[in-house]
C-alpha cells in the first residue's frame, strides 16, 4: 500500500512537473521552476557527501564555480558548446579529485575546515585574479545550446531540458544509493573502523564519492551558467556553499527527494523574501537557527513530527505519551577515524 | 608581474607583515583554544572580529578612548559570546554538524544585522593620537600604530603563555584539550572552561578588531574575510597550540604582505599553500599533537 502511494506521488509529481510550463503561463515562474530544479540537482550532489558518506562539505560553491568558470571561459575563448561542457566536466572532476585527496587527510571537522577553505581558495581565484576570471565584473555567456538543433533560448525550452538533466540526476542517485557502492559508503558512514577491517577500502570509496558528488555539481554549475548566462564571484562565496548545505539538511538528509524538497523550499524562499526585503541572509541565518535548535531532523520530517506531536496534545490523552519530540537527534558515530 | 623589492621597501613589508601577524594572533588563539578545547569550530569567529570592530567605531564616535573603546568592545563581545554559547551552543554539545552550522546561521545573523546599523559604509577610525606619527630608524620611516599592534600582540601571546603553562587555570584547559573525558573524571569543570575559553576567544576576537580597524578599516564582509584567514592559521599551528597559532600567524602576514607586492592578483591563494602543504606532509599542524 505504502509503495503504491509512493509511486502514485511520483508519478503526479512527475506528471506536474511535465506540463509546468503549460500551466504557468509567466516566464517568470518558469525560470523560478528552472532555477529550483538546476539547485536540486546541486542539492542531490551533495547529499551524495552530507547524507551517504557523512561527510559535510563547506566547499561545494568552490565545486560548482570551477565547473561554471571553465566553461564560461571555454564559450568566451570561442569553444563550441559541445568542447565546452565536456572541457568543463573534465576540469571539474580533476578539481574534485584534488578536492578529495587533500580533505581527505581528515574526517569529520577536519574535513569540513578544509573544504571551506578550498572553497575559499576557488573564491579567491574568481574574485582577485582578475586577468583570468575578470573580477568582480563576471562574465558573460552569449548563447545557450541548441542541442539537436533546438533552441534553448525560451524559458520552457530551456526548463524542459533542466528537467531531463535533472530526471537523469535522480535516476543516478537512485541507481547509486541501491548499488553496492553505495551500500559500502554508507558503510563507511556508519562504521568505518569495521569496513576497515572487512577489507574496504575506505578512503577509496569516500574518494570515488566527492567525485561523484562533484560531477553532478559539475552538471549543476553548467546549467547554472546557461541559465543566468553569466557568472560572477559571489557564487563562489560561502553564502552559496551554505545555501545548498541548507537545502539538503532543511529536506532531510540522506533520502532521495528531501534534498529535491529543500531546495524548492530554499529557492522558493529566497525568491520570495528578495521580493519584499533586501534581508535573504538574515532569514537564511534564521532558518538555519531554527532548523538546528528546534528540527534537527530537517524542516520537513521536523514539521510533520512537531504537527503529530501539538495533534497529540490536542487529543488530551494523558496516557497517550511517547509523542513528545526528542531533543536530540540520533547520533551517528562518523567521528570515527580509520587509521 | 613579478615586481622586485627594494630593501626599503622589504623593511616596510617586514613591519606590516609583523603587524598583520600579530592581528591574525589575536583573532585565532581564541579559535584555536575553542576548536582544540571544545572541538567546535566557530564559524562566527570572523563576525566576533567584525561586530568588535564596529562596537569600536561607535564607541570611538562618542569619543571615548581608544584602548578603553577595543577593552569595552572586547567585553561587550565576550558576553555575547558567552550568552550563545550558555543558550545555543551547549544543547549540542558533541554534536559537530549542528554546532557547525548553528554558528554558521548565527554568523549570517550577524552579519546582516551589522549591516542593518552599521550600514554598506566602510569605516576607517584614526589610531590613537599619541600613535600616529612614524619612528625613523636607518634612515627610513616606521609606522607607529603597526609596531603598537605588535607590541600589544606579543604581550597577550605572552600573558595567554603564562595563563596556559603556569596556572592552575591553564593546567585545567590542557587537561581538557588532550582528553575531556579522563579532564572531567578528575573533577575538573569542563563545561565552565567551555564558557570561559569561549568568552575569552570572542573578546580576543573583537578587541583584535578594534585594533585592526584603524589598519583594516571596517567594512561589511570583513567577517567571512577574517574568518578564512583563522582557519588556515589554525591548520597550519595545530588546533589548540598556542605556540602554533603565533608561529602561523605570522607565517600568514609575511606571505599576505610580500604575495601583495609580488603576484597582486594571487596574493589571497597564495596564503593557503602553506596550509595544503601541511595537510598533505603533516595533518595535525606544524605544532599539533592530536588529529583534528
Amino acid at each position: 500500500m505504502i509503495v503504491k502511494l509512493r509511486y502514485a506521488a511520483i508519478a503526479i509529481a512527475l506528471a506536474l512537473l511535465a506540463t509546468l510550463p503549460m500551466w504557468v503561463g509567466n516566464s517568470y515562474y518558469i525560470n523560478i521552476a528552472s532555477q529550483f530544479l538546476l539547485f536540486a540537482v546541486f542539492a542531490l550532489a551533495l547529499n551524495v557527501l552530507v547524507g551517504y558518506a557523512g561527510l559535510v562539505s563547506l566547499g561545494h560553491a568552490g565545486l560548482f564555480a570551477v565547473a561554471g568558470y571553465s566553461g564560461a571561459l571555454l564559450l568566451q575563448a570561442g569553444f563550441d558548446h559541445l568542447a565546452a561542457i565536456a572541457a568543463a566536466i573534465v576540469i571539474t572532476l580533476v578539481a574534485s579529485a584534488v578536492f578529495a585527496a587533500l580533505a581527505l587527510r581528515s574526517t569529520g571537522i577536519g574535513f569540513l575546515m578544509i573544504t571551506l577553505a578550498l572553497g575559499q581558495i576557488v573564491w579567491g581565484v574568481a574574485y582577485r585574479w582578475a586577468s583570468l576570471t575578470n573580477g568582480d565584473n563576471g562574465v558573460n555567456v552569449s548563447t545557450r545550446p541548441a542541442p539537436f538543433g533546438l533552441s534553448l533560448a525560451s524559458a520552457p525550452s530551456f526548463y524542459f531540458a533542466t528537467l531531463i538533466v535533472f530526471l537523469l540526476a535522480i535516476a543516478s542517485m537512485a541507481v547509486f544509493v541501491r548499488s553496492p557502492f553505495g551500500a559500502s559508503l554508507r558503510g563507511t558512514r556508519d562504521q568505518a573502523r569495521r569496513m576497515n577491517a572487512l577489507g574496504y577500502n575506505v578512503w577509496l570509496i569516500r574518494f570515488l564519492a566527492i567525485v561523484f558528488s562533484g560531477f553532478w555539481t559539475g552538471v549543476a554549475g553548467l546549467l547554472f551558467i546557461y541559465y543566468n548566462q553569466f557568472i560572477s564571484p559571489q557564487i563562489s562565496a560561502l553564502t552559496s556553499s551554505a545555501e545548498v548545505l541548507l537545502m539538503v539538511i532543511s529536506g532531510g538528509t540522506a533520502t532521495l527527494f528531501g534534498p529535491v524538497a529543500g531546495a524548492a523550499i530554499v529557492v522558493i524562499m529566497k525568491n520570495v523574501v528578495s521580493a519584499y526585503i533586501e534581508r535573504w541572509n538574515l532569514v537564511l541565518g534564521v532558518i538555519f537557527v531554527v532548523i538546528i535548535s528546534f528540527m534537527p531532523e530537517g524542516l520537513v520530517p521536523g514539521t510533520v513530527r512537531l504537527l503529530r506531536w501539538a495533534w497529540g496534545r490536542l487529543q488530551a490523552k494523558p496516557s497517550a505519551a511517547g509523542e513528545r519530540p526528542s531533543e536530540r537527534p540520533s547520533e551517528r558515530p562518523s567521528e570515527e577515524r580509520v587509521p | 608581474m613579478m615586481t622586485q623589492i627594494t630593501s626599503a621597501q622589504a623593511a616596510i613589508l617586514a613591519i606590516n607583515s609583523l603587524a598583520l601577524g600579530g592581528l591574525l594572533f589575536l583573532l585565532s588563539s581564541g579559535f584555536s583554544l575553542i576548536f582544540g578545547l571544545m572541538r567546535i569550530p566557530n564559524l562566527m569567529h570572523g563576525s566576533f572580529f567584525m561586530l568588535g570592530a564596529y562596537f569600536g567605531v561607535t564607541l570611538l564616535g562618542w569619543g571615548t578612548n581608544f584602548w578603553l573603546a577595543a577593552v569595552l568592545s572586547g567585553l561587550a563581545v565576550a558576553a555575547i559570546g558567552g550568552v550563545i554559547e550558555r543558550l545555543l551552543l551547549r544543547r549540542l554539545e558533541g554534536q559537530v554538524l549542528p554546532q557547525v552550522l548553528l554558528t554558521l546561521g548565527l554568523a549570517f545573523i550577524i552579519a546582516d544585522i551589522c549591516l542593518m546599523v552599521w550600514t554598506g559604509d566602510p569605516y576607517q577610525p584614526s589610531a590613537p593620537s599619541e600613535l600616529r606619527g612614524a619612528v625613523t630608524a636607518f634612515g627610513m620611516f616606521f609606522p607607529l600604530y603597526r609596531l603598537a599592534i605588535l607590541g600589544v600582540a606579543v604581550v597577550i601571546a605572552i600573558a595567554l603563555w603564562i595563563m596556559v603553562d603556569w596556572t592552575r587555570l591553564g593546567a585545567m584547559i590542557r587537561a581538557g584539550v588532550d582528553d575531556p573525558p579522563i579532564a572531567r573524571v578528575v573533577g575538573i569543570k569542563v563545561s565552565q572552561l567551555f564558557t570561559l575559553i569561549f568568552c575569552l576567544g570572542a573578546g580576543l576576537a573583537a578587541f583584535a578588531g578594534v585594533m585592526g580597524a584603524p589598519y583594516l578599516s571596517v567594512y561589511p564582509g570583513l567577517d567571512f574575510e577574517m574568518l578564512p584567514l583563522a582557519l588556515i592559521v589554525v591548520i597550519l599551528g595545530g588546533a589548540g597550540s598556542l605556540l602554533g597559532t603565533l608561529v602561523g600567524s605570522f607565517i600568514i602576514g609575511f606571505l599576505y604582505n610580500f604575495g601583495q607586492v609580488r603576484f597582486p592578483g594571487l596574493a589571497y591563494v597564495i596564503l593557503f599553500l602553506p596550509m595544503l602543504l601541511v595537510l598533505v606532509l603533516r595533518p595535525q599542524g606544524l605544532f599539533g599533537r592530536n588529529v583534528a
